[in-house]
């Protein structure tokens, strides 16, 4: 059973769908108390840092998450705002995140740009495996995802990228520290490697 | 490195697709839901539903059908046709879509993008153009192109976005049912000065239209409606005569 969090940031059908149709379960949790009881938690989102951070704070919601974390023994995936909130802060905003990973969210706009690129990051884009993980099993190389987002994560510790992509600059696409997953792409938008990375995630 | 995109358009009337469309193999071919996962399947980046029903009862079997195709498809899909408020934007939102599209209704009052972008992120809204040639230059038509609105394109197209649109959906008046390839100019106007992605829409007749409006245009994904549905050019054969003219495609 995949619990997911809803917190008033982003549509989580997409993901109850996908999972649904690889034959898992998941149900929609909002409750501190729904969360230190789930298998396995995934931290969705679309929209603004302190947003996000203030909606899962005013729902109490983020020492419940903490604590879920601290067991280090049931997995957290954090998909686009949901990952970077596991990060330590972003330029979008003033509220600190998780801080579960040495890592900060930066905008692409503060890149030079001389080839005039696009803000948002939007569409299908590859991504290029870094370090091994369970989560990214199974796919070929570099297999495209699709992604929307206009701040990326820079980690400091590269030992916890899992996967980077490239727009403007190399940045992580997936983080990886113990029980805690994150990556930027949409996996439940991403159709049959989205599907896969879905299929691993029940699996771990 | 980011792949160009190829989105079929669908257009919706009453819950079923409108335009004549012949696939063999599909059950029932005016069942957008079987249409939409037979394009999911066939390697669409990305599909648009057009709802072009004028009246509000039959907005439900909109959200309806909406719901259903969140239901099966696993990449992304965008709806418009009909929006005007925020509480349009919400609706959709819940019932599946990933952006919505909106085109006279942020000209008449563009706060709305601002008010949309705000409440959900710039990445799910959508502002469709339809533009026309006036001999001088490209003009903003709305209505399917039935009101001119004396407004220049690229004036209009970079309000919106200062507003916080987060694409441009360019649909060429002159070019749209000709089969006769892309506007090129007008796309590139846009493409060449806007910092947001540029879904070029309108004429698309052959392979090679969609290699020059990615090459030439520089847009970021190209719409096509009718090729796609009469079968005349199937997304693989299309992805794959641009992965050969190293395109960078999915």
């Amino acid at each position: 059973m995949i619990s997911i969090i809803d917190y008033g940031a982003g549509n989580i059908g997409s993901i109850v769908n996908m999972i649904r149709r690889l034959g898992g379960t998941s149900k929609i949790v909002s409750s501190p108390d729904e969360i230190l009881g789930a298998d396995k938690l995934i931290l969705p989102g679309v929209g603004h840092f302190d947003h996000g951070m203030k909606m899962l704070s005013d729902n109490n919601l983020v020492e419940a998450v903490k604590a879920y974390v601290q067991q280090k023994e049931r997995p957290l995936l954090g998909i686009c705002l949901g990952a970077q909130l596991l990060t330590q802060r972003s330029e979008e905003g003033t509220m600190p995140g998780f801080g579960f990973f040495d890592a900060e969210v930066l905008h692409f706009s503060k890149l030079p740009n001389e080839e005039n690129i696009r803000i948002p990051h939007m569409g299908w884009n590859t991504i290029q495996f870094e370090n091994e993980t369970e989560l990214l099993k199974n796919l070929p190389e570099n297999p495209r995802f699709y992604f929307v987002h206009s701040y990326y994560m820079h980690s400091n510790q590269p030992s916890d990228v899992l996967c980077t992509a490239a727009y403007k600059t190399p940045f992580a696409a997936g983080l990886h520290k113990d029980n805690i997953w994150a990556v930027q792409f949409h996996p439940e938008k991403s159709h049959k490697f989205g599907m896969r990375l879905f299929q691993n995630f029940l699996e771990l | 490195m980011l792949a160009k995109r190829i989105i079929p358009c669908l257009d919706i009337q009453n819950g079923r697709t409108v335009k004549g469309i012949r696939f063999e193999g599909l059950r029932d071919a005016g069942d957008p839901v079987d249409l939409a996962q037979h394009y999911a399947l066939e390697g669409a980046d990305e599909l648009v539903f057009l709802d072009i029903t004028a009246t509000h009862e039959q907005r439900d079997t909109l959200i309806q059908l909406v719901q259903e195709v969140a239901s099966v498809l696993d990449i992304p899909f965008t709806v418009g046709g009909g929006i005007r408020q925020v509480s349009d934007f919400k609706t959709l939102l819940r019932a599946g879509a990933d952006k919505i599209s909106v085109n006279s209704a942020a000209f008449n009052r563009p706060a709305l993008i601002r008010e949309a972008a705000d409440a959900f992120g710039s990445q799910c809204v959508i502002t469709a153009i339809d533009a026309k040639w006036t001999g001088e230059r490209w003009e903003v038509y709305l209505n399917g192109g039935r009101q001119a609105t004396g407004r220049e394109l690229y004036d209009w197209a970079s309000e919106a976005v200062s507003q916080g649109a987060g694409e441009i959906l360019l649909t060429s008046m002159d070019a749209d049912g000709t089969r006769d390839g892309f506007d090129i100019s007008m796309t590139r106007l846009l493409s060449q000065n806007l910092p947001v992605p540029v879904i070029a829409s309108g004429g698309a007749g052959s392979i090679a239209d969609f290699a020059d409006v990615f090459t030439l245009a520089k847009a970021d994904a190209a719409l096509a409606a009718s090729v796609f549905h009469f079968g005349e050019i199937t997304i693989p054969t299309l992805k794959n005569a641009l992965r050969a003219q190293s395109i960078p495609i999915r």
